[in-house]
């Protein structure tokens, strides 16, 4: 892949391992990624795609027993080794995540202003009073009004969907560069779920953040990315524009997946189309391509894992079947 | 559809409430009403869709038919009220009535295995055929698609989609004639979730069973459902055939929940979001339509007068406007 003189974030062969050296597990496996200014990048996967972990290390999250390596580059700025001082200074600063449980993620003793100012009053030295006030143009910014008032609650005094609009002003308090959700719409109602949508794509407008999403919602991120990563296993499948790869997806898992989603704005089928089997459990991987158990167009040279080939319209896939789209979605049908 | 004309119903719910907490006065009882005056009726074989937000009331319909809960009007199932038999006629009705939860692993005893799950039904209804067990067992296991190497796990060592099969084998190993499915995909992986939906819509074919789908999710909803029934705050805002409810929805909150649903499709456009129930207007102590709070249609009328569910082009509607 071309280097891009504007990336935020630049990921190199990034590795997060568990377990002893026999028996070790790569929830991410020698994944390149980069996330440029003011975009957003979707990544999908499903459970053991990888996906939340890759989140956790970008924020050096990733738990005591977590081995990374490879690399990870803020603005130039190698992250992996940083010192935990250097990454407390990044994190809710630069990079701010939200979680996907609002209300495990909030503190249930605190007042929301006490959770939303603290950030600020640590990162920006803003006082007290400074901080609030901050914190209720936050609010009003997610649209929850009476700020002032809110501002006096506890988590418990609001409903699910508000609770994750203050999870992101909280996250966007110290005007980080980089905004990382970990599923944000996905314990929503499919209206609230429509309304923090909503939010996202103004904040966007507004502050020109850059945003990485994580979810297996296709649907949700259809209106939210423009670049979007598919992880399978640890392994980053394919990427491409977003409006490429929800129309000519290259990877048959890819495929699989956006033909298994139910639709309103199609005909009901007398079945859905399903991917059989299930995701593969990590630390009983074969060799070769990881998808091929479940793959419509197996073939005995997916003994070997296909590594990423890069194609026109910036795009990338790691299969070894070459032709068109059309096969692919021929091999489902 | 393939309800039968003239067939009596298998299940009728009449006038059906579930008050949590309360109050003194009428009025108070009213606002804590979770489900309020829902009436329904699912003849054999047909399958019904309740769908609605969180907090409306859904899930709550299918615990008061399990009695779990407690709640007043009726429901009729195979001719006996639920709602007021007991002792041995309730456990006779629950050999006919199954549910499917949502959370599979936890709907699973994690000290017993697949077997075991499977088979505890067959202990209680059907004793004396104990040496059939293990038969009946394995061919409904192998039916939902868990072979039988996996007869002695333990639910913790099952993954999400194959808990749910093994908790559906559980449901229908005495063969009920009504299956409640509460969000039964709803916590599955994508890819997991197709596979699930087919699976039921299979064995409700194959075995003639009745369905009570509740979901938030309307797009599975509608490969699974003949019929859908809409709920809002505890009330039915609508009740019409499938393709009449997604092809012409009449009322503004039905409209609002399929704007909301997210099309796969970048060109599409993004879905459009309703009003926040934040911004509710206390219009329901004051006697007016509960959804008026956040219907982009509501005039004064609304904010006063409670609509009543009225007939209107085969839809069962409740919104004063559904007609204009």
């Amino acid at each position: 892949m071309a280097e891009d003189g504007t990336a935020l974030l630049q990921l190199r062969s990034l590795t997060v391992s568990y377990g002893s050296a026999a028996r070790e597990v790569r929830a991410v496996n020698s994944l390149d990624l980069e996330l440029r200014e003011r975009e957003c990048l979707g990544v999908v996967g499903e459970s053991g795609s990888g996906k939340t972990q890759l989140l956790l290390a970008l924020l050096g999250l990733g738990g005591a027993a977590a081995r990374l390596s490879g690399s990870i580059r803020y603005r130039g700025e190698e992250l992996l080794g940083a010192t935990p001082a250097r990454l407390q200074a990044l994190r809710g600063r630069r990079i701010a995540m939200v979680f996907q449980e609002p209300m495990s993620t909030l503190n249930p003793y605190l007042t929301i202003a006490t959770q939303l100012t603290e950030g600020a009053r640590r990162h920006l030295r803003l006082g007290r009073r400074a901080a609030r006030s901050r914190a209720a143009e936050l609010l009003a910014m997610v649209q929850i009004d009476a700020a002032e008032e809110r501002l006096r609650q506890y988590p418990h005094e609001l409903s699910g969907g508000m609770r994750q609009r203050v999870m992101i002003a909280m996250a966007l308090m110290c005007d980080p560069e980089i905004l990382l959700l970990d599923e944000p719409t996905t314990a929503l109602d499919v209206t609230v779920q429509a309304q923090v949508l909503e939010l996202l794509r103004a904040v966007r407008a507004r502050t020109g953040v850059a945003i990485i999403f994580v979810t297996h919602d296709l649907g949700a991120l259809a209106a939210m990315a423009d670049r979007v990563a598919v992880m399978y296993a640890g392994r980053l499948i394919e990427q491409a524009p977003a409006r490429r790869l929800y129309q000519t997806p290259c990877h048959p898992y890819t495929a699989g997946l956006l033909r298994s989603l139910p639709r309103l704005d199609l005909p009901v089928p007398a079945r859905l189309p399903s991917i059989p089997g299930q995701p593969p459990d990590l630390a009983e991987l074969a060799p070769g391509c990881a998808f091929a158990p479940r793959c419509p167009l197996v073939h005995e040279r997916c003994s070997t894992r296909p590594e990423l080939r890069v194609l026109p319209a910036a795009r990338s896939v790691a299969c070894h079947f070459e032709g068109e789209a059309a096969q692919i979605a021929e091999a489902w049908a | 559809m393939r309800a039968s004309g003239g067939a009596a119903p298998l299940l009728e719910v009449r006038n059906l409430r579930v008050h949590y907490g309360g109050g003194a006065t009428a009025q108070s009882q009213r606002r804590a009403a979770a489900v309020d005056g829902i009436s329904f009726t699912l003849t054999a074989g047909a399958s019904l869709g309740l769908v609605g937000e969180s907090g409306s009331g859904k899930s709550s319909i299918a615990r008061a038919l399990l009695r779990l809960i407690p709640a007043t009007g009726a429901a009729l199932f195979q001719g006996r009220d639920l709602l007021a038999i007991r002792g041995e006629e309730l456990r006779a009705a629950r050999e006919h009535l199954q549910i499917v939860f949502q959370d599979p692993q936890g709907a699973l005893d994690p000290r017993m295995n697949v077997a075991r799950l499977v088979a505890e039904p067959l202990l209680e209804f059907r004793p004396a055929a104990a040496n059939q067990h293990r038969e009946w067992v394995t061919q409904m296991l192998a039916r939902v698609g868990i072979g039988t190497e996996l007869l002695g796990r333990y639910p913790h060592q099952l993954s999400g989609g194959q808990a749910q099969r093994v908790g559906l084998a559980r449901a229908l190993i005495l063969r009920p004639r009504l299956l409640i499915c509460d969000e039964p995909v709803a916590a599955l992986d994508v890819s997991i979730r197709s596979q699930i939906a087919n699976l039921l819509r299979e064995l409700r074919d194959e075995l003639g069973l009745s369905l009570l789908f509740i979901a938030h999710d309307l797009a599975t909803v509608r490969f699974l459902c003949d019929r859908v029934l809409v709920i809002y705050h505890g009330q039915t805002m609508e009740m019409a055939a499938r393709d009449a409810l997604y092809e012409q929805p009449r009322h503004p909150y039905t409209q609002a929940l399929l704007a909301a649903n997210p099309i796969p499709d970048p060109t599409r456009g993004a879905p459009r979001a309703p009003a926040p129930a934040a911004t509710l207007v206390s219009g329901v102590a004051a006697g007016g339509c509960v959804f008026q709070g956040r219907c982009p249609r509501a005039v004064v009328r609304c904010t006063h007068e409670a609509p009543l569910l009225r007939e209107l082009g085969g839809h069962l509607v409740s919104c004063h406007r559904a007609d204009e």
